[in-house]
């Protein structure tokens, strides 16, 4: 007992709470919310560089085509997106994805939008004597965009990125709503068998969250000071 | 090796070049000066195209340069180009920002490169800095690393921008002689600058620029002893002694 607050309903469930019915069933919980989180943050990255780089290209018809795509997936809640995975992908593909693939397309195309926005950003504020710099050395707008802009801008986007992947972390948690057993799943599942701890249940699931989130930028943080270069300035 | 011939451009409704002829030979090293905004910046940045031009011929090395089979990052290895604000790469080393284009481009092995990256640091007098980043460098420093990098690639023609102007005064003259060197090492180079001492001593020719057309081209003795042009006059009155 803490202060009134009976938290054995949590002390009891530890494993569903972290794994869901897995070994036995599915994987769930913590496990499934860190596991959504870590695929669609990978395919976020990849998805936002490249939108980002379309979003700056030369080419304009390449540009404005991906500047309305990132525009119209910016300009929806991400619950809508959801929604849209859910019932539209099904509808297109026949059969449809696993609940859990929907949530990271969902996740990824959302989160590629924001991204891509830190990306074209973070190129653009590179000074453009870095790009004439590399081109007059004989090197191609894609190679010096290789190895010259985007190393130092990715290395800028850090900050924005974690910021992105943090509020992506806490954003696994729509997933319940589409029945997709993570935490939060669980918490409000436990919470309507047992109708007596929601206090206890959601605080611990709270201190979860936060937990995770602050890891992870931690993390980011120890990369962040690694960059030789950066200490030098 | 360099020939404009009829060459104009515009910045919107700025004439910036406006009718340029001019040849340089190989091996010549012609200095080009004038007041802000006469087109002398926009002049060398034509010749590795990071302006193109609107109207008019330039034909660098042989090749010209609206030709559409024309491979422009082919001829741009064979042009060094140096920045005034010396656009080092700041994530890179300095044999790094030396060793990139020969790595990446001509596919040379990373410890030849290297091997000729550090040959030219000696050069410029600073092999003790290799591993350094440009932000360790002071000014003069950079702008030196900024020359090996501009070499790297072997090229036949150098070009710089106001190399010195964002320099503190004590390290102009290290660069300077680091540009006098290479001059007399019979690199073809134009130089657009303000430092008449090295104009003097180093140029076969100098230009003087306004309004985006040349207005004068004379050996540096007769152009610093006897200005024909009456802007000319004023300009070197202005730069030789600026307080009168």
């Amino acid at each position: 007992m803490v202060g009134g607050l009976d938290f054995s309903v949590v002390r009891e469930n530890l494993p569903y709470f972290f794994l869901g019915r897995y070994p036995k069933g599915p994987l769930g919980g913590v496990a499934l919310t860190l596991y959504l989180a870590v695929v669609s943050l990978v395919l976020s990255f990849l998805g936002g560089l490249i939108l980002g780089l379309l979003s700056v290209s030369r080419n304009r018809l390449i540009k404005w085509g991906s500047t309305a795509v990132i525009q119209t997936i910016r300009g929806m809640p991400l619950l809508m997106v959801i929604f849209w995975m859910f019932f539209l992908l099904p509808a297109m593909l026949g059969s449809g994805m696993s609940a859990d693939w929907t949530i990271i397309t969902a996740l990824t195309l959302f989160t590629s939008s924001y991204m891509s926005e830190i990306v074209r950003a973070g190129i653009l504020g590179i000074p453009k004597g870095q790009m004439e710099a590399a081109v007059s050395t004989g090197l191609s707008h894609k190679q010096a965009m290789t190895y010259v802009i985007l190393p130092q801008a990715l290395r800028n986007m850090i900050p924005s990125f974690v910021n992105q992947f943090v509020s992506m972390i806490k954003d696994t948690s729509l997933a319940f709503i589409v029945g997709v057993s993570e935490l939060t799943h669980i918490a409000t599942q436990m919470n309507n068998r047992t109708m007596l701890y929601p206090t206890e249940i959601f605080l611990f699931i709270a201190v979860i969250y936060f937990i995770m989130c602050f890891a992870f930028t931690e993390l980011s943080r120890w990369l962040e000071r690694r960059s030789a270069w950066r200490k030098s300035i | 090796m360099i020939r404009f011939e009829g060459v104009h451009k515009w910045f919107g409704k700025l004439h910036v070049l406006n009718g340029i002829n001019l040849h340089v030979r190989a091996g010549e090293v012609v200095v080009v000066c004038g007041p802000s905004g006469s087109g002398k910046s926009t002049l060398i940045r034509t010749i590795n195209e990071l302006e193109p031009i609107d109207e008019g011929k330039l034909f660098v090395d042989g090749t010209e340069l609206s030709d559409p089979k024309m491979n422009i990052n082919r001829l741009r290895a064979e042009i060094g180009f140096v920045f005034q604000q010396f656009n080092l790469y700041p994530h890179l080393s300095v044999l790094k920002n030396i060793t990139l284009a020969p790595i990446k481009i001509r596919n040379t092995p990373p410890k030849e490169a290297g091997e000729q990256a550090t040959a030219l640091l000696e050069r410029v007098g600073l092999v003790d800095k290799r591993d350094a980043y440009p932000s360790q460098l002071s000014g003069g420093q950079q702008q030196r690393v900024a020359i090996a990098r501009g070499l790297a690639m072997k090229p036949k023609i150098m070009l710089f921008d106001e190399p010195t102007s964002a320099l503190d005064p004590e390290m102009i003259g290290e660069v300077l002689q680091v540009m006098k060197d290479l001059a007399l090492s019979g690199m073809t180079m134009i130089v657009v600058t303000h430092e008449m001492g090295f104009a003097r001593e180093v140029a076969h020719r100098v230009i003087f620029m306004d309004n985006g057309t040349i207005l004068e081209e004379a050996p540096p003795e007769e152009f610093f002893i006897n200005p024909r042009h009456e802007r000319a006059k004023q300009f070197l009155k202005q730069i030789l002694s600026p307080m009168h």
